[in-house]
């Protein structure tokens, strides 16, 4: 018997006609552009707060508002104001313009400056610099300048349970933990408290989140808000080596990435899309206690982006060989950013500056050696 | 004398209790509507009203009822938004306070008209002894059979529950509010799905104002027509209006909508004019939220009509010479104000009131009002004007709820009318922030 397939809806995001089924979100739109033609990644709008595999999730953050040029072909009127492209469901004929239109590229910086302004900016000493998603968004779409003068708002650490820290300063409040705790544990004891700027996720009364699938929470953070414990201040993302890899649980899946320094498993995360969203829960026994190669059969590397910082020692080799490869890449993906210094897309001056820059690098290593 | 509609019997003694209600003519509204007309005649006896929601936006009452989804076996709520929180704003405190029947009257009419059998009046936090004196006036309807099991005989019931919210601004925007009721954090939901599709519970819900739900008694009775006679133009009825600040008789007044600003300003029936000796600067005409306007564009638009207590009229000239009927709290400013205190004031509440749930408003209203501190107390630049109006525009529209809309309202249209009284703070710090202090030949206070 022939399957029914239901009547697929035809938008047109950006320019590029794209067809979905009945109910997609503009997010997941864009999304299937970009994951059939992987040069149209830059398409896809930032998602701070929405997470796919958490229902309800989204509509927060605002950082993904893009304008509805035409709402439908039957009511081809547009939305009167920009609206969330990861809540908002997919009309037939509907016109979506996100890159291509300046008000939503302005009020994605404002959305950016408005994250940033009680955001510590501890990225040096932070364990999510590098996968993180404000970091991303932030240079992606922010201005290099701040407007903001007073005192950031700030919290104390908390410890909840043995492996979780809760680093109230870094949040942004994107829910993504409360959604975490309310839907795939059984008992809540985590939410928000307070109201406004001085919102705080908590659990009651610092209570400790005490069940099996806790860690979780740690891989939905977009900011290193809630940071492993086990991992806390041991590497950097990008002197880690991601490999794929499993075993039998009871619990869970099994199904993890180990991140390697050297031979030791420094970090259990599980399995992340190209998105950044995780594919399987892992339950903590998976998560912080099995940390011996021996505990796990080894798939093989992680698929990385090449522009991910995490490739950067990976992919070494390949650099060293095609050094023009990351210049080119360089100097084809330089785009302006709100700064007032100049830039060039030229490559020979870009090879120049990259020299001048990595010999400068190198003597103030060289100093610093000697003067060890 | 102006026809009133809601605070016709309020001065009445003992209007409080059932017996003196029903001798003044109550409870007739909901014996015609339950005993004579089918709820799809009442539905079009309030579209046939004009009625537009009394609690800030005008949306039209008939309009809402009628979107309101009916599937089979699923409940319908009606939901009484009490939680009347707006600085400046009284009115619904007072009718509540005063003449509880009313508005459980008005319940059970509107509730009727839906097909609700359960309804819910949530009431704000502060007000406990309105939520004692309501019970009390729910249990006397009970009793006198106007509530409960078959409402006189036509098998008809309804339950009519009061419920305290925890005393948050943001619970009176209209999902927020349902989350509340439902015993969650008061975060306001993503539209849609709006509430008619699904409110509380999931189940289509409508949320209307204690002023909107207390007319239709008054709407049955005298019929839709009668009611879109009074008024002017799309702005039907009457209206209460708290008015306070600086002038002779501040209270709530229950007018004709289409009289004039000046007209309700100055003569002794209403405000009673500035308070003597002063001369008027500035008009917050709909709550905190609205635009301020000066004192050349309160009485007559920009256009030199004169300017009327209605929705169009005060929206006249958008927000650049215009502002908003809002939910009715008219606060007068004379030329002792200070508008760069008042609107760091008005922006303190909303940095207060922020659910924290959308990063816009979250980390925007707290920008602003650190700004406008910084401002107020002598240490502003002049970009920090700039600034604000950035901020301002950045937040508005880009938010989950109207609360940052209005949150960037007052600020922008403080700026845009009163900019040298900024510039005058930011340039002379010293003398703005002594005390009795003196912008343009007025003495601050």
């Amino acid at each position: 018997m022939e399957e029914v397939k239901p009547q697929l809806i035809k938008i047109t995001f950006d320019g590029i006609e794209v067809e979905v089924e009945p109910g997609t979100t503009i997010m997941q739109a864009a999304r299937k552009i970009a994951e059939a033609d992987e040069s149209q990644g830059h398409l896809v709008p930032p998602a701070m707060c929405y997470y796919k595999p958490l229902p309800t999730s989204g509509g927060k953050c605002r950082a993904c508002l893009v304008r509805v040029a035409a709402g439908s072909a039957k009511d081809p009127r547009p939305m009167p104001k920009l609206v969330p492209s990861c809540i908002t469901q997919v009309q037939e004929g509907m016109i979506v313009e996100n890159t291509t239109n300046p008000s939503v590229l302005d009020t994605r910086k404002s959305i950016v400056e408005f994250l940033l302004i009680n955001h510590p900016l501890d990225c040096p000493v932070c364990d999510q610099a590098g996968e993180c998603h404000l970091q991303d968004f932030s240079f992606e779409h922010g201005s290099v300048k701040t407007r903001y003068e007073e005192d950031r708002r700030t919290f104390d650490k908390i410890d909840i349970g043995p492996f979780v820290q809760l680093h109230m300063t870094r949040c942004i409040l994107c829910y993504r933990c409360v959604y975490t705790a309310d839907q795939i544990t059984d008992k809540r004891v985590h939410g928000v408290m307070n109201r406004g700027d001085a919102s705080e996720i908590s659990t009651y009364i610092e209570k400790a989140i005490d069940n099996d699938f806790s860690g979780n929470v740690i891989d939905v953070c977009p900011v290193g808000a809630l940071t492993d414990k086990t991992y806390r201040f041991k590497s950097r993302v990008w002197f880690s080596k991601p490999e794929d890899a499993h075993c039998d649980c009871d619990k869970c899946s099994g199904k993890v990435t180990l991140w390697y320094r050297g031979d030791e498993v420094i970090r259990v995360t599980a399995r992340k899309n190209i998105w950044g969203e995780v594919n399987e829960f892992i339950c903590n026994k998976c998560r912080f206690e099995r940390k011996k190669t021996s505990d796990w059969v080894i798939e093989g590397p992680t698929k990385v982006k090449r522009s991910s910082v995490i490739s950067a020692n990976k992919y070494r080799k390949d650099l060293i060989a095609k050094p023009d490869f990351s210049l080119r890449l360089a100097a084809s993906q330089f785009k302006p950013i709100d700064d007032e210094r100049e830039y060039t897309t030229d490559i020979e001056t870009v090879r120049h500056q990259s020299i001048e820059n990595n010999d400068k690098a190198n003597h103030r290593s060289l100093l610093t050696d000697n003067r060890n | 004398m102006a026809t009133k509609i809601l605070t016709e019997h309020i001065n009445v003694p003992g209007i409080e209790t059932f017996e003196v209600y029903r001798k003044q003519g109550g409870y007739a509204a909901v014996e015609k509507a339950i005993k004579t007309m089918s709820s799809e005649e009442v539905v079009e006896e309030a579209k046939k009203s004009g009625i537009r929601g009394r609690g800030g936006a005008g949306f039209p009452m008939g309009m809402k009822w009628g979107f309101l989804a009916k599937p089979e076996g699923v409940p319908r709520y009606l939901v009484c938004n009490a939680d009347e929180s707006e600085p400046g704003t009284f009115k619904d405190h007072h009718l509540m306070k005063s003449i509880p029947h009313l508005l459980i009257e008005g319940m059970i009419v509107s509730s009727y008209a839906l097909g609700a059998n359960k309804s819910f009046i949530y009431v704000r936090g502060e007000l406990m002894y309105v939520i004692r004196i309501l019970e009390k006036a729910i249990e006397e309807a009970k009793v006198n059979g106007f509530l409960g099991k078959n409402i006189l005989g036509s098998g008809y019931d309804l339950e009519l529950v009061v419920q305290s919210g925890g005393g948050a601004y943001i619970c009176g925007e209209e999902t927020a509010l349902l989350e509340s009721l439902e015993g969650k954090r008061g975060n306001p939901r993503n539209k849609p799905p709006f509430p008619a599709v699904k409110g509380l519970y999931q189940s289509p819900t409508v949320v209307n104002n204690v002023e909107s739900i207390a007319n239709m008694p008054w709407v049955i009775n005298h019929g839709g027509d009668a009611y879109a006679a009074i008024g002017i133009g799309r702005s039907t009825g009457t209206k209460l209006i708290s008015a306070s600040g600086h002038i002779q008789k501040p209270g709530v007044y229950e007018i004709e909508l289409g009289l004039g600003v000046d007209e309700f300003l100055n003569s002794d029936e209403y405000c009673g004019g500035i308070r003597k000796g002063h001369y008027l600067k500035a008009l917050v005409a709909g709550g905190s939220s609205v635009p301020i306007l000066p004192a050349h564009l309160i009485t007559k638009t920009a256009a030199g009509e004169d300017r009327l207590m209605s929705y169009e009229s005060l929206s006249d000239g958008g927000f650049a010479t215009g502002t908003m009927m809002g939910s009715g709290g008219f606060i007068v400013f004379d030329e002792t104000a200070c508008i760069v205190r008042n609107t760091w004031n008005f922006s303190r509440f909303y940095h207060h009131e922020s659910c924290g749930q959308c990063s816009p408003c979250r980390e925007g209203t707290g920008w602003m009002e650190k700004v406008l501190h910084r401002i107020e107390h002598g240490h502003g630049s002049l970009h920090d004007i700039d600034l604000l109006v950035d901020v301002a525009k950045k937040i508005e529209g880009n938010t989950i709820c109207p609360l940052g809309d209005a949150a960037a309202w007052p600020i922008a249209s403080a700026i845009r009318h009163f900019r040298e009284e900024f510039e005058w703070h930011i340039n002379s710090p010293k003398e703005a922030t002594q005390p009795g202090a003196v912008f343009m030949g007025a003495v601050l206070a």
